[in-house]
């Protein structure tokens, strides 16, 4: 198993680089003059000439991208041209951020899509599967941030049950000390309360709106899959052997159905993780999407480099975590396949 | 445990929480009485001024964490709502301003201190005046723009004094040492901070404040918060009201609005244009509007290339724009018209001023046919992170211009594109925004229409007799001939009316909303909120 992964962990190696290397001419390539933006208003063609110096940008793209390679290989990012802050300590704090949302959004999404798509295949036909239908179609096609704004505008607008749609914490909360960065389990932690309370209030919409975003893809994937299964020769066997229905449909159809599910599972939460910029802005939300979108609007190369790198590693390590599961769930697919 | 034990615990702790919760509650009350929550769309991205690229946001930083020498007064304008006023200086970290015939010296408030508690001295102010001019960028154009040039020019004469020298007579100069640029920096503790590629510390001034002003930043966190905190030891004015202020940042403009109208956040600033009209007829809360001085929205023409090299064409092009349509469409109806005068000739010297053009087809083909210029293609171009509002007003003009014969593609530039674009004086046509801070025509003229041809000429427009005109009204100006001046001021006026490179559309205000409890807010040149004048009742 260790040398299966160790293995894979060698493949990653020259897609990595490939990464690096497309990062950073992209980045040069995009249009927009950084050295022009920041000079500000009221730049003279001197103050711009000053600024480029200042950031470097006067020299040849082979040595800047030396450096730039020669940084990274010591764990240094850059800094953010526009906060002036560390791309590793604001990606560090950011990142948390996210995953918390993603994954509290997820996690509330396999638990309503799941038994809703096993329902939709065993009953197919029924006034389930048709709700199964509706769910999903109306989900994927309701733009995020249209559904966040209607919730913030139910919830908090009309009803008050939701606080303020002011970010990870009400103003006035106090933050928990940083442990995982992960407000929730560092709140708890600590026996801090109060602020459990204040962030787990702050999460609902948006994990909400997360979740009703990504019903439509499990759902429709494990109606999909479970029916095929469901139609399998192992299937009806099992039924005429006597087994009971549940034994039939938990224990045989669902586990043989499960992976393309846990494939959806992995690409949901990837894309839900740098790419909900709209729920993000919608609930004030400090995560690495709209950290990655300032940047790119204000032409600051080194947190987009930053955040596509990061993307690209927690890719690469969800999709090993990926083919590991694949091989607890069915045997027949080790990693040697 | 026995069942006994624990329902005495049990009582114990509740009486406990009983006790306490009270006083935690009134702690809380008190804590939020004296703290200011102020929502806006962006937030610094910098806290100092002289940093590389601070945005708006980041002068805000400034503004109210550091000390100028001095300052300007506030006076109440006819709508009773409150503003700098332009021409009235008050001391701020200089108790006296002498000025002389070619220099100006300020003696320092006694008992400043800085922050961490060190003393303010004439060298901390030399050191900071010697920052903004050297660290290049804005900061030092901003210098220059009230002839503020040299090191030498600056100069402590002990502890107590220090003496700005003039290198020429110029209006601009009091009022640029009371812009945001020249703030007072703790030059010891800079001095600990810089590196031998950073000799003016502008690294650890992003993100640390190290100056003597009202407030400093407790804790930011780029795009998210920034939280400032009362220095109770500044002599630099009235101690304010609020100990703390939170600033959050709020991307949306409609959870602005309602986190407002729920009460849940005290200021809400720079508002759209439609967010204000629909909550002033609301009524629910305090909404105050002013004009930004010296700042319009025009629509500017590439004066150096075929086609609008003519002026026939300009000006037939300035009398097919749909003025009112536009103030209706884009702003709501909230915006000051720059249009419809009597005659492009003025008679004051006020600015900005409505044009002597308006609406007016049939005029505009008529100088169509006397250009000589056949039907025309162009483009029009705008900032797409101003969409909001320039989106609405290139549709209208590309509509309208459609019926005397100039057919308009629409260019929408990236935000981070638009400066660039500028620079290159290569769009033939564009809506735009400019403000000066320094409220002076000549200062608007000198960016905007001068022969040095700066950025902001972005109609390329170069004409030795406005040159003539503009200097006029700078030397004017510095030795305060008023008649001059204002033939000066009317003439230049006129000219750019009548060659219209730029076609002014409207005056904007900024917009911002409040509970009804706060009071003091004040307008200022710089578009940022000042929380010092601040009041929470």
């Amino acid at each position: 198993m260790l040398a299966t992964i160790g293995k894979r962990l060698v493949t990653v190696i020259p897609t990595l680089i490939g990464v690096v290397i497309v990062t950073f001419l992209l980045t040069r390539v995009l249009p927009g003059d950084p050295a022009v933006y920041f000079a500000g208003p009221a730049a003279t063609p001197e103050s711009i000439a000053e600024v480029r110096k200042s950031l470097g940008l006067d020299r040849p793209l082979p040595e800047q991208f030396l450096r730039y390679v020669s940084d990274l290989a010591h764990g240094n990012f850059g800094n953010s041209l526009s906060t002036g802050r560390p791309v590793i300590t604001e990606i560090a704090s950011r990142l948390p951020a996210s995953a918390e949302l993603t994954l509290l959004g997820l996690v509330l999404s396999i638990i309503i899509a799941v038994p809703l798509g096993i329902l939709a295949a065993v009953k197919q036909g029924s006034w389930i599967d048709h709700t199964c239908r509706i769910v999903a179609t109306a989900g994927v096609s309701l733009p995020v941030f249209f559904t966040g704004l209607l919730l913030v505008y139910v919830f908090y607008f009309q009803l008050g049950w939701s606080p303020a749609p002011v970010g990870r914490l009400d103003a006035f909360a106090s933050t928990p000390p940083h442990i995982t960065g992960f407000y929730l389990i560092d709140s708890l932690v600590t026996g801090n309360f109060e602020s459990f309370r204040a962030a787990f209030a702050q999460l609902i919409l948006p994990a909400l709106t997360l979740c009703i975003f990504s019903l439509a893809p499990i759902t429709r994937m494990t109606r999909a899959s479970m029916l095929a299964v469901l139609a399998s020769e192992f299937v009806r066997t099992a039924r005429a052997s006597g087994l009971d229905d549940r034994t039939v449909i938990i224990t045989y159809a669902f586990r043989n159905a499960m992976l393309p599910v846990v494939t959806t599972l992995g690409m949901v939460f990837s894309f839900l993780l740098g790419a909900n910029v709209l729920v993000e802005k919608v609930f004030a939300w400090p995560g690495i999407g709209s950290y990655a979108v300032e940047a790119l609007l204000q032409s600051d190369f080194a947190p987009v480099q930053g955040f596509v790198l990061t993307m690209a590693v927690l890719y690469v390590a969800l999709n090993l975590l990926i083919d590991i599961l694949y091989g607890v769930i069915d045997p027949r697919v080790r990693l040697e396949g | 445990m026995k069942r006994r034990e624990f329902l005495k615990s049990a009582t114990a702790l509740a009486a406990g929480t009983a006790i306490s919760a009270p006083a935690i509650f009134s702690a809380a009350a008190q804590t939020r009485q004296e703290t200011l929550l102020l929502v806006t769309e962006n937030g610094p991205n910098n806290l100092d001024i002289h940093g590389v690229g601070t945005n708006r946001p980041g002068y805000e930083a400034s503004w109210n964490c550091y000390d100028r020498l001095i300052s300007h007064e506030t006076k109440t304008l006819a709508d009773g709502s409150l503003s700098y006023d332009l021409d009235k200086f008050k001391p701020e970290l200089a108790e006296d301003m002498t000025t002389g015939d070619m220099s100006v010296t300020f003696k320092l408030k006694k008992g400043a201190t800085f922050h961490d508690g060190t003393p303010i001295t004439a060298n901390d102010v030399k050191w900071s005046f010697d920052r903004a001019v050297s660290v290049g960028g804005f900061p030092t154009v901003q210098m220059k723009a009230g002839s503020l040039v040299n090191k030498e020019q600056f100069v402590a004469v002990d502890d107590n004094t220090f003496r700005v020298d003039f290198i020429k007579k110029d209006r601009m100069t009091i009022p640029d040492i009371a812009v945001i640029v020249p703030s007072i920096y703790n030059s010891g503790l800079l001095k600990k901070n810089a590196t031998e590629k950073d000799p003016w510390a502008l690294e650890y001034t992003k993100s640390n404040t190290a100056g003597g002003g009202a407030y400093k930043v407790a804790s930011w966190k780029p795009g998210v918060e920034t939280v400032y905190e009362r220095h109770d030891g500044w002599v630099g004015g009235k101690l304010p009201q609020l100990k703390r202020v939170i600033w959050r940042t709020i991307p949306s403009a409609g959870n602005r609005r309602a986190l407002m109208e729920r009460g849940d956040a005290d200021i809400s600033f720079d508002l759209p244009a439609k967010d204000f009209t629909e909550m002033k007829k609301d009524g629910k809360l305090k909404l105050v509007s002013n004009p930004i001085g010296n700042g319009m929205y025009s629509v500017e023409l590439n004066v150096k290339n075929p086609p609008f090299n003519n002026e026939k064409v300009r000006q037939a092009i300035a009398y097919a724009i749909p003025y009112q349509k536009i103030i209706d469409a884009a702003m709501f109806g909230h915006a000051r018209p720059l249009f419809g005068a009597a005659s492009n000739t003025v008679t004051e010297s006020v600015w900005p001023q409505p044009t002597g053009y308006s609406d007016n087809i049939a005029k505009a083909k008529e100088l169509m046919a006397a250009s000589g210029v056949g039907p025309i293609e162009s483009t029009i171009s705008f900032d797409l992170g101003d969409a909001v509002n320039s989106e609405p007003i290139a549709i209208l003009i590309q509509e309208s211009l459609g019926q005397i014969g100039i057919k308009l593609a629409i260019n929408k530039v990236p935000g981070a594109n638009w400066r660039s674009e500028m620079a290159k004086k290569s769009m033939p046509m564009m809506v735009n925004f400019f403000s000066g801070w320094l409220d002076y025509p000549e200062y608007f003229f000198f960016w905007c229409y001068s022969g040095q041809n700066a950025i902001f000429n972005t109609p390329s427009y170069v004409d030795k007799d406005m040159d003539v005109l503009i200097d006029g009204a700078y030397a004017a100006a510095a030795i305060g001939d008023k008649a001059a001046y204002d033939k000066s001021v009317t003439g230049f006026i006129t000219k750019a009316y009548n060659d219209v490179p730029r076609i002014p559309l409207f005056q904007p205000y900024l917009n911002v909303a409040m509970q009804k409890n706060i009071s003091g807010y004040q307008y200022w040149f710089h578009r940022q909120v000042d929380y010092r004048t601040l009041v929470k009742a």
